[in-house]
Order: C-alpha cells, then sequence, then structure tokens
C-alpha cells in the first residue's frame, strides 16, 4: 500500500515529499530545517488541528478523537427534534448521515491514510452550504445554473442589433436591486403610466455626479414594469473601455436621432437625459434645477415615431454624490467634462467612491401624447421648443413636489 | 446580343468566384464573355472567364476594354492590403489610382453602360459616435482618416464623380460587409484562423458578416438587372467579439486599447499569422449596418443572417483549444 503510494507523483524526487513519508524541502524548512529529514508528515502536523474540534479535524491525524465523537454527536442534536420535523430538518439529517457514511467509508479502510486536504468534509461543507443557500432543490437549481453559465460560455446567446443582451440584463437587474431597495429604499410611483407595450420615450432629469440615476431607472422599469429600458448615453460613455461595452450590453445606444427613431419605431422603450453632463455635473448648490434640455431632439423623435413621452422625476440621486467642486483644467487633460470633488473624494479615495444612502422617489409622469401632431411636425422648431419646456416644467413641478413628499434626504 | 463584363483584380479570391459565377451564369441572363483582368495571374481556375494579364493602374486597361468591347465594369479590385504581398502604400497605389485610370477608361468607352463597384462597409469608418446601425446615407463620424478606409471613401468619391459625368451610365456600389468563408481571403477570416484572438480590453465590439452565396447573388442580380444606387449588403442581425470567440472556441488575449495595433500585430505575428492594419478599430468599436435598402430598393433578401453564416464558417474550422470547456456541440 505504501509502496504504491510511494510511486504515484513527485516519490522520489529530491528536495521534494512524497506526502506520507518523507516531507517535501519546503516542509522540513517550515518545521525548522535541523531536524531529521525523514520525519514524517504525521508527526509534523498534529500541531494544526484544534483537539477539542474533532468534527473540524484532519483526518489522519484526530482519526481516533473522532471515531469517539462520531457516536456523541448524534445524541447531542436529539433535543431539537422535538419540534416538528421541517424540511430543513430533514435536509440537516440527510447531510448528518452522508458525513457519517462518508466518516465510515474512510475509516474502514486501511489505517494509513495520507495527511491532506480532507476532500471529502470540504465536499460535505460545499452541500450543506448549497442547501442552505439555494434551498433543498439545491441540485436542480445548481445544475440549470451550470447549463446557462454553460451556454454562456459556449458563446450560445443573441444579441439584438444594438448589441442588447437580455441575459445579462436580467443578472444586473437583480444585482442592483440592495443597492436601489435596502441602500437607496427607492420609491417608485406611476409605474402604470408606463405603457404595456409599443414604444415609449422617457425623459428624465439627470444628477449625482456618476449617472447612477439611469442604472436605478432602468432597474425600476425592469423591476416594476417588466420592460427593458433602453437608454440613449452621450458619446464618451461608448468611447471608455468596460463602460461602453456594458451599456451596449444592457441596451444603451448612443443619443441620436437615428437610433432613438430606430428603437422607437419598433415599439422599444427609450430613456433619455436631456440635460446630459450640465445636469450631472452641475454643483450641489443648484440641485434639483433644471439645465436646458438639450436643443428638443428628443421631442422630434418621439413625434416623428408618434409614440408618447413620459416625464420621469428622479428625487435622491442629487444627494449620492455632493459635487463641490470641479478641476476643469484636469478634466480637460483627461478629455472628460467635469472632474468632480465630493466631500469625500478623493479625500477618503476609493472609500469615497461609495454613494450616500440618500432616499430616492421616481416618479413616472402622466404621459404627453405626440400622435395628436403630424410626424411633420416634428419640423417645426416652435412647437418642438413648446413640447420641450411642457416636459421641462412637468418634471420641475413634481420634482417640487417629491421633495416636499420626502423630507429628509437621507433618514 | 449578349452583353461583355469586365472584372477587376481577379487574382483576389472574391473577385475571382465572382467572374466564375457570371461566367458560369451564360447567355440565358444576356452575359456573352466575362473578362478578368489583373497584374498576376489567379491562383485558382476561372472556369469560363478571359483572363488578361494588365495594370489597371495604367492606361492599358483603356484598351482591354475597347478591345474586348466591355458593357459592363464590375470593379472588383479594392481590397485592403494584404500585408504577404505588398504594404499599404502599394495597397492604396492599387485602390484608388487604379479606381481613377479604371474610370477614365470607362468614361473614354462609348459602350460601357454600367459600373458595380465592389465597396466595403469600411467607408462608414467606426468610432463611439456613430450610430447603432448605418444606412446607406450616414456620414462616417471617424476612423476614415487611414488605411483601407480612407481608400474605399476616395474610391466612392471618385466613382460619384464619374456616375455625375456620365449620367447615362448605370451606377451600383454595393458596401459589403466582410464575406466569412473558408476559401475567401479577408481580414476577418485570417484573424479568426489564429489560435488565439487578441482583443481590445474593455471593448466587445459588433460584427457582422456576409455569407458568400449572398454576395455572389447580390452582384449577379447587379450586373444582369439594373439595380443603380448604393446599397449595404451584410447578413441580418450581429455577433459580439466575445461570442464568436467562444464559439470558435478559442480563447481571446486582451490587451490595453493604447498601443493596440502594435501589441495585437504582434502577438499575431508570433502564432505565425498577419494582422490586417485596420483591423484594431473595428475591433474597439465594430460595425453593423442596415440592410433596409438591399431588401426594399433592390430588392434581394440575404438567405443567410450573420449567425448562420458565422456557424457555417465555423464548421470548417479546427475547433480551438476551449471547444472541451463549452465549444458548441
Amino acid at each position: 500500500m505504501t509502496d504504491e503510494r510511494r510511486t504515484i507523483g513527485t516519490g522520489g524526487q529530491a528536495g521534494r515529499g512524497n506526502r506520507s513519508t518523507s516531507p517535501s524541502s519546503a516542509a522540513r524548512s517550515l518545521a525548522g530545517g535541523s531536524s531529521g529529514a525523514k520525519k514524517p508528515v504525521k508527526k509534523a502536523k498534529p500541531s494544526a488541528p484544534k483537539p477539542d474540534a474533532p468534527k473540524a479535524a484532519t483526518k489522519p491525524a484526530a482519526k481516533k478523537p473522532a471515531q469517539k465523537s462520531a457516536p456523541q454527536g448524534p445524541p447531542k442534536q436529539e433535543p431539537p427534534r422535538l419540534r416538528a420535523v421541517t424540511e430543513e430538518d430533514a435536509a440537516e439529517a440527510a447531510a448528518a448521515a452522508a458525513e457519517e457514511a462518508a466518516r465510515k467509508t474512510r475509516t474502514a479502510g486501511p489505517g494509513s491514510m495520507p495527511a491532506g486536504i480532507p476532500l471529502d468534509e470540504i465536499l460535505v461543507a460545499v452541500a450543506q452550504a448549497a442547501q442552505r443557500v439555494l434551498g433543498s432543490d439545491w441540485e436542480g437549481r445548481l445544475a440549470a445554473f451550470v447549463a446557462a453559465l454553460r451556454k454562456r460560455l459556449s458563446g450560445d446567446f443573441e444579441v439584438d442589433e444594438f448589441g442588447f443582451d437580455p441575459q445579462i440584463t436580467e443578472i444586473l437587474t437583480e444585482a442592483v436591486e440592495p443597492l436601489a431597495e435596502k441602500w437607496f429604499r427607492l420609491e417608485v410611483r406611476g409605474i402604470e403610466n408606463i405603457p404595456a407595450e409599443g414604444g415609449a420615450l422617457l425623459v428624465a432629469n439627470h444628477s449625482g455626479t456618476v449617472p447612477l440615476d439611469g442604472v436605478i431607472t432602468g432597474y425600476a422599469v425592469k423591476k416594476y414594469s417588466g420592460r427593458n429600458l433602453r437608454p440613449l448615453g452621450a458619446d464618451l460613455v461608448f468611447a471608455l473601455p468596460f463602460v461602453g461595452q456594458m451599456a451596449r450590453k444592457v441596451g444603451a445606444t448612443l443619443a441620436c436621432t437615428a437610433d432613438a427613431e430606430r428603437l422607437l419605431t419598433t415599439g422599444e422603450l427609450a430613456g433619455v437625459w436631456p440635460e446630459g453632463f450640465k445636469g450631472i455635473g452641475k454643483p450641489f448648490a443648484e440641485r434639483y434645477k433644471l439645465q436646458r434640455f438639450g436643443r428638443g431632439g428628443f421631442v422630434s423623435s418621439a413625434m416623428r415615431a408618434q409614440v408618447p413621452i413620459v416625464p420621469v422625476s428622479i428625487v435622491g440621486a442629487e444627494e449620492i454624490y455632493p459635487l463641490v467642486g470641479n478641476v476643469p483644467s484636469l478634466a480637460r487633460l483627461l478629455g472628460i467634462p467635469y472632474l468632480p470633488i465630493t466631500p469625500f473624494f478623493p479625500l477618503l479615495g476609493p472609500l469615497g467612491m461609495i454613494p450616500l444612502p440618500s432616499k430616492w422617489i421616481i416618479e413616472f409622469g402622466e404621459p404627453i401624447r405626440t400622435d395628436a401632431y403630424e410626424p411633420e411636425a416634428a419640423d417645426d422648431p416652435m412647437l418642438l421648443f413648446n413640447v420641450t419646456d411642457q416636459v421641462r416644467e412637468t418634471i420641475q413641478q413634481t420634482l417640487y413636489a417629491l421633495l416636499v413628499d420626502r423630507g429628509n434626504a437621507f433618514f | 446580343m449578349g452583353r461583355v463584363v469586365l472584372v477587376t483584380g481577379v487574382a483576389g479570391t472574391f473577385a475571382a468566384r465572382v467572374s466564375r459565377t457570371l461566367a458560369e451564369l451564360g447567355d440565358d441572363s444576356g452575359i456573352d464573355r466575362v473578362v478578368g483582368i489583373d497584374t498576376r495571374p489567379p491562383d485558382g481556375d476561372l472556369g469560363g472567364v478571359k483572363f488578361v494579364r494588365a495594370d489597371i493602374r495604367t492606361p492599358v486597361v483603356g484598351k482591354v476594354m475597347a478591345v474586348e468591347d466591355v458593357d459592363v465594369v464590375v470593379h472588383l479590385d479594392v481590397n485592403p492590403s494584404d500585408l504577404g504581398r505588398r504594404g499599404g502604400s502599394a495597397a492604396k497605389e492599387r485602390n484608388v489610382i487604379g479606381t481613377m485610370q479604371l474610370l477614365a477608361a470607362c468614361q473614354r468607352s462609348a459602350n460601357v453602360s454600367k459600373l458595380v463597384l465592389g465597396s466595403s462597409t469600411s467607408v462608414y469608418g467606426t468610432s463611439p459616435r456613430d450610430p447603432a446601425l448605418f444606412t446607406e446615407s450616414t456620414a462616417p463620424q471617424g476612423g476614415v482618416r487611414v488605411g483601407f478606409p480612407k481608400d474605399a471613401v476616395e474610391v466612392e468619391t471618385y466613382v460619384r464623380g464619374f456616375a455625375r459625368r456620365r449620367p447615362d451610365v448605370l451606377v451600383t456600389m454595393l458596401r459589403l460587409a466582410q464575406v466569412l468563408h473558408a476559401d475567401i481571403e479577408t481580414p476577418l477570416r485570417n484573424y479568426f484562423a489564429n489560435p488565439m484572438l487578441p482583443s481590445v480590453l474593455g471593448f466587445d465590439p459588433r460584427l457582422q458578416f456576409t455569407h458568400l452565396d449572398d454576395a455572389l447573388a447580390v452582384f449577379t442580380e447587379a450586373v444582369v438587372s439594373d439595380r443603380p444606387g448604393t446599397f449595404n449588403v451584410a447578413g441580418e442581425g450581429v455577433m459580439l467579439l466575445s461570442q464568436v470567440a467562444r464559439r470558435l472556441g478559442k480563447p481571446v488575449i486582451p490587451l490595453p486599447p493604447l498601443g493596440f495595433a502594435s501589441l495585437a500585430g504582434r502577438a499575431i505575428r508570433t502564432m505565425g499569422g498577419e494582422m490586417s492594419p485596420d483591423l484594431h478599430r473595428l475591433l474597439t468599436y465594430g460595425r453593423a449596418v442596415d440592410i433596409f435598402a438591399l431588401r426594399d430598393i433592390f430588392g434581394f433578401e440575404p438567405t443567410y443572417s450573420t449567425e448562420q453564416t458565422f456557424e457555417q464558417f465555423r464548421a470548417g474550422q479546427r475547433p480551438g483549444v476551449l471547444s472541451g470547456v463549452g465549444g458548441k456541440a
């Protein structure tokens, strides 16, 4: 048996251990180099496991205590069985039985198992953890997850011509949920104003130094109305590595009339933040004061596609990174519109990048219909300015009302 | 009375296929003869195509056209440089000067009634300021200042100038996304043939491919019927580079965007290949075109989508090293 083991792997090579009789040179030096080279691993190891933790002890070193404690274990767990046997109890009992069986097979073999990684114990622990996290049908769910992962890895998924990947979006929506619900305590109003089907243009105020409001709005639309929001972003977004790639995958595309009309005419829900960088990069002192609403391009797109405009008012994004300063010269050097200074950034370094936990309210206002106008009306600049002003005023008034409703920004 | 078709650049793999397809059509479709022209003899069999060895960068091309009584010119000698044979400046010379000489000859010729230009979607360039899909009227925002995209833009400008001067000649410009086929030499095919694919760190471009059958059918249609105008030709839909790499079972090597061109070129040379110099921009921002005009105005429905084109291409490829991990069966 031992001879057999010795022939496997590295046995016999100078300076390398064979796990059973001669430790590696590295192990020898760890154990205090001067001691004899023939010192077996079994003696070197017993110091590691705690004597009062028989279950966690490594196999060969604490084999006897483990054997003794094994019968003691179950009786100690008996009292809780007095309560009704739930599914969890059953699962735990099954796991315990599995562990017991594993231990028996281990002890049944000839007593010369080498010290090493306790693989089966790790397996049992993983199984238990999986049970705890995923519930009792964890095997099925894990299999489904692995199948999905395999499909992704094999490239077996589809993206639309904008590069929108619904699977990734699904996962990201789940990932954003704690941030939106627990950190920002998001409240969503007027979700019924988002049409259940057909195109619509969501127009929102923009704030918060980092365009997190776009992410949260996308989350809110997906979570509460079940539709995918297709944000229209500035070209800078698509020039940035990682950001641009991710933006395309969650459905964003460039804010230009061609893309906006393509999305709206195919019945998608497009989102636009017409204030752009003027909105997110405004100082904290000017919070909730709407900036210029672009050049009204969004209205003409909606009119050409004959889809309603849904005004969206977002309260809470202004406080996440209060912008108190700006370094325009450095920003120009880096090719970005502004370089923010907040009370905590760059003072606290990466810690300063944690958004402050403000309370958020997103209200989807009543849709402004554009199908009353002819599509050719999109060429009438005065009409466009009027509708743009109407949308802007609606959002501004809603913002004031929501601010009163919210009260304190953080508590 | 059949027509005589002149195809330029027939030593190229794609032009050779187009000329052969046209020759095989025969008299039924009104094509009498197909004349192929290039500076070097083609590698493969040209079938019934009459090959003339001549340089379109010289006025000789005018004589060839006069002698052969050419009615239709299919200009396919606009190609990215293939590093193995010629450098970038030689490619520019061939693309731009060749086109100028050819157009000069066409303008002199009394016979020529139709010009079909095999252009490329490279004319749109590629930049982060581009719309998701290019239509035929979209102006390029960036990425057409150097290399092949610049050549393609200049060639199209000259062809438009020619169309203005000879309004009696029908001009069809076909902007093709790269043909993906094991036998057709294109920058992307060569790139996908590498065992590992250098990619730009943080970018996942959208790519579009044209199926060879569709490309041949479009050119045939343009020669046989009258379809003046400019049309995008590509398979429906897009694929991401990451998706393509995973399906091929080939690992991507993400390299930083700064200096990507030289790093990737070096990496590919180490693997024994060559990288087309204009590919790095495409691999950064990607490019996709709208084929609405091809469908509704030209009247051609591509048989294969981008994904189907790719799957057919993949079936003929040796599986990559990662196929065991996630490769599709």
